[in-house]
């Protein structure tokens, strides 16, 4: 096993990135990100990692030159943030249709306007329909583990699809934190060598990219879909084994005092350690409350998500990115359409909280709780969402 | 005039890398250029192509008519996806998963797709200094979509989105000129080159394949359908833009200008826009405002050719 | 030869709709396209190439002589070769119904 040490976990993930011994990383500087790029390109500089660091030109060009990268059958990556994955959101979606196993990480930040560099999920959120391989992580050694993770299962010939790993800018990309780094020989046995399922070589030369009339369309959306749902069983195996390797398992949903619970918060990313001492407190009132932290986001996991929240009666759904005038936040609506064709299907109150950076507290979960138990006591029907925190 | 060996076709490759049975319209200059350069560059190369018409006639999803590795992602990103092609490559070969087969790294793009919304990616690309050749095959408008203007295009020309009116004479600006731009980002290679002069395009593809460092090539290339002229025209009219001094042919190696076809006496520029529908709304006055450019910023040409 | 668009099934796409056949495209009969084919007068023909050369469509081939005649599978007939030829000896010639 590797050394434990204490790091920034931008340094951790541009670590882990070399290790993975990445061939192309081309990315485009946007706070919070710049850490880690930083990083990888002093990396280069000194000779320590052997790739081509592509200083691009915007971000629309990063995600470009990525999929330019990757067809040749380059292991390829970049990161970004908000503004960043908004101005590359075109190629965002051409990715996965061309079956490219771009690795990104997303450091989570609000989308202008007004213009914030501050964290929350509006960006990735914005892109939930882009066909790539969504995950969330939760602190520093999530992150780090996550990135050799990444690149296994977009590399896996049975998926070869790009993979968007989420950690929460500022919040996880600017703290120092103890990480157990793995060591090479442990990264070796898990991450195999790149081989694409095309590459572009004129030996045997293929056309990537052909336009589709509307009598083919439809099919190939089908297959990019059945592709998405086909990759879960390739995540499970790959978190089993890194579980085997590293001695942490990770899980699409991960569940912190369900046993008994009628209440549920349900988190994504690094709120979710706060929630749960808001959890720990609400328990010692003895109220009957537990955590659902939905990990795995494309492609949804259906099974575990309904195995979780099975006899809950009650919901609270943690957005961190607003929709207007919607149905609610992307979470909470999401969670909603998914529950509504099963059997007893809990009370559902949605919180919108944590907006560009805003601290959310243990007291203001806690609020929340309060504000939940009060709407179900007083059969009120509940509101599609509340923007909480806001001054009147 | 091109040193010209009336029998030099039967020196080319027979073999076409480009396949017949694309949906070019009859007559397409600009499927000439992608036929010429592609023999000149043969099969060791890997293409990136921008959205545009040679993308759409080309591959049809489940067809495609390229014999060579081809990749298409979106409209203004080829010059960005051809540095990821070159670069990834070369980490591979450096790395040692990939010989090196000097392979050339090709990026292609209309007028609309270079000039205009890919100029930025184009210019970072250049900028970086990456190892590839961008062709910008110019039929001065966004054509693919319905003969939209574009600012490749020349002033006075009728375009969908600059028709000539009771108040617009057509295009009203001048054509931005893509040479001079790239020759700016200090780049080791420039030249023009147009489908009427097959063998001089050829040369020229072929030196600036060989060039180490950025290359940039912009082909005139006739297009009868958005130019209003008989499709059998189409090499005909490329010649005269040539001979007018509208379109000269020239290169810049490593800032050294040389113009490669010359035209000891200019023919007047009516010759050129007057077999034109696109012009066909032109007063003389108009003429005489494109003739007095022409032949000021030949002069301009042959002043730095001179150097 | 690969299917027209119509007849595939989502699982016969490739992985990414790559298409690993070069130039399949080559079996679109594009001759259909034309209203009038070029004509060489042999007598005035000097087999210098310049009609093979400028096809747009790579519409022109050589005889076992050493002629050029049109490849009528994809000739489009625009007439490029007939204008271009240096003897003027390609002639467009009406298609019949």
């Amino acid at each position: 096993m590797g050394e434990r040490v204490g790091i920034e976990v931008s340094l951790a993930a541009a670590e882990a990135v070399k290790m993975a011994n990445v061939d192309v990383v081309a990315a485009y500087p946007i706070t919070p990100q710049t850490h880690i790029v930083e990083h990888l390109s002093e990396l280069v500089a000194d000779g320590e990692l052997d790739a081509e660091f592509i200083p691009v030109e915007s971000e629309h060009s990063a995600m470009s030159v990525c999929c330019g990268s990757s067809a040749v059958g380059a292991r390829t990556f970049t990161c970004t943030s908000s503004q960043g994955l908004a101005l590359m959101n075109e190629i965002v979606f051409i990715a996965p249709a061309m079956r490219l196993p771009i690795v990104m990480i997303l450091a989570n930040r609000s989308l202008s306007g007004p213009l914030s560099i501050w964290n929350d999920h509006t960006d990735v959120m914005s892109v939930r329909d882009c066909g790539w391989i969504q995950f969330f992580t939760e602190n520093g050694q999530e992150a780090f583990d996550h990135v050799m993770f990444s690149f296994r299962v977009a590399e896996d010939p049975a998926v070869s699809l790009p993979i968007m790993m989420n950690m929460d800018g500022f919040v996880l990309t600017h703290v120092i934190e103890p990480i157990e780094f793995w060591d090479q020989e442990t990264v070796k046995q898990y991450l195999p060598d790149f081989e694409p399922v095309n590459r572009l070589h004129p030996d045997n030369p293929v056309t990537m990219g052909a336009f589709g009339l509307p009598g083919i369309f439809t099919e190939a959306k089908m297959a990019q879909d059945q592709a998405l749902l086909n990759s879960k069983a390739v995540i499970l195996e790959a978190w089993k084994d890194m579980g085997d390797l590293v001695g942490r398992y990770y899980k699409p949903v991960e569940t912190y005092h369900v046993e008994g619970a009628e209440t549920v918060f349900l988190s994504m990313g690094s709120v979710g350690e706060t929630v749960s001492l808001a959890v720990d407190q609400l328990r010692a009132q003895g109220k009957p409350v537990g955590q659902v932290k939905l990990r795995l986001w494309r492609p949804f996991p259906f099974e575990e998500f309904r195995e979780a929240v099975r006899g809950v009666k009650q919901m609270i759904v943690i957005d961190r990115a607003i929709t207007y005038g919607g149905v609610g936040g992307p979470v909470a609506s999401e969670i909603r359409s998914f529950l509504y064709l099963e059997e007893n299907m809990p009370t559902i109150t949605n919180f919108l909280c944590g907006l560009a950076g805003r601290d959310v507290t243990v007291e203001d979960y806690m609020a929340m709780f309060e504000k939940t138990e009060q709407m179900v006591k007083g059969k009120v029907r509940q509101e599609d969402y509340i923007i909480y925190g806001v001054r009147e | 005039m091109e040193r010209f060996n009336v029998y030099a076709s039967r020196l080319i490759t027979k073999k076409e890398y480009f396949s017949p049975g694309h949906r070019a319209c009859q007559g397409c200059a600009e499927a000439l250029a992608v036929r010429l350069v592609a023999k000149a560059l043969g099969q060791n190369v890997i293409v990136s192509s921008a959205t545009g018409c040679m993308e759409i006639v080309s591959s049809p999803l489940p067809f495609t008519n390229w014999r060579v590795p081809w990749i298409h992602v979106a409209f203004e990103n080829t010059s960005a996806v051809a540095s990821g092609v070159e670069g990834g490559t070369k980490a591979l070969i450096r790395k040692g998963k990939l010989p090196d087969k000097g392979t050339v790294f090709l990026g292609m793009g209309g007028d609309g797709a270079t000039t205009d919304i890919g100029l930025q990616s184009l210019s970072g690309a250049f900028e970086r200094g990456h190892n590839f050749l961008y062709v910008c095959y110019d039929n001065e408008a966004y054509m693919n979509t319905g003969i939209q203007r574009s600012s490749s295009t020349p002033f006075g020309a009728a375009t969908t989105t600059s028709p000539a009116g009771k108040l617009k004479p057509g295009q009203v600006t001048w054509k931005k000129n893509m040479g001079e731009i790239a020759v700016a980002h200090n780049i080791p290679y420039v030249a023009t080159a147009c489908s009427s002069y097959p063998f001089d395009l050829i040369e020229k593809v072929k030196k600036a394949a060989r060039i180490h460092g950025p290359a940039y090539i912009h082909i005139l290339s006739v297009c009868p359908t958005g130019w209003r002229v008989p499709p059998n025209k189409a090499i005909w009219i490329g010649r005269l833009a040539v001979e007018t001094g509208v379109f000269p042919l020239y290169e810049v190696e490593n800032g050294k200008y040389r113009i490669t076809v010359d035209v000891p006496e200019l023919k007047p520029v009516l010759d050129y826009l007057k077999p034109q529908g696109r012009f066909r709304h032109l007063t003389p006055e108009l003429v005489d405002q494109i003739q007095e450019r022409v032949t000021r910023e030949y002069n301009q040409l042959k002043a730095k050719a001179t150097l | 030869m690969a299917k027209s668009e119509l007849e595939l099934s989502w699982k016969d796409l490739e992985v990414g709709c790559v298409v690993s056949e070069p130039g399949n495209a080559s079996q679109y009969r594009t001759g259909d396209w034309r209203s009038v084919r070029p004509v060489w007068d042999t007598e005035k023909c000097i087999q210098c190439g310049v009609c093979y050369i400028f096809c747009p469509d790579m519409a022109i081939k050589k005889t076992e002589d050493g002629y050029f005649e049109a490849d009528l599978y994809y000739c489009k007939g625009c007439g490029i070769c007939a204008q271009e030829c240096i003897t003027g000896c390609i002639t467009m010639v009406e298609e019949e119904e």
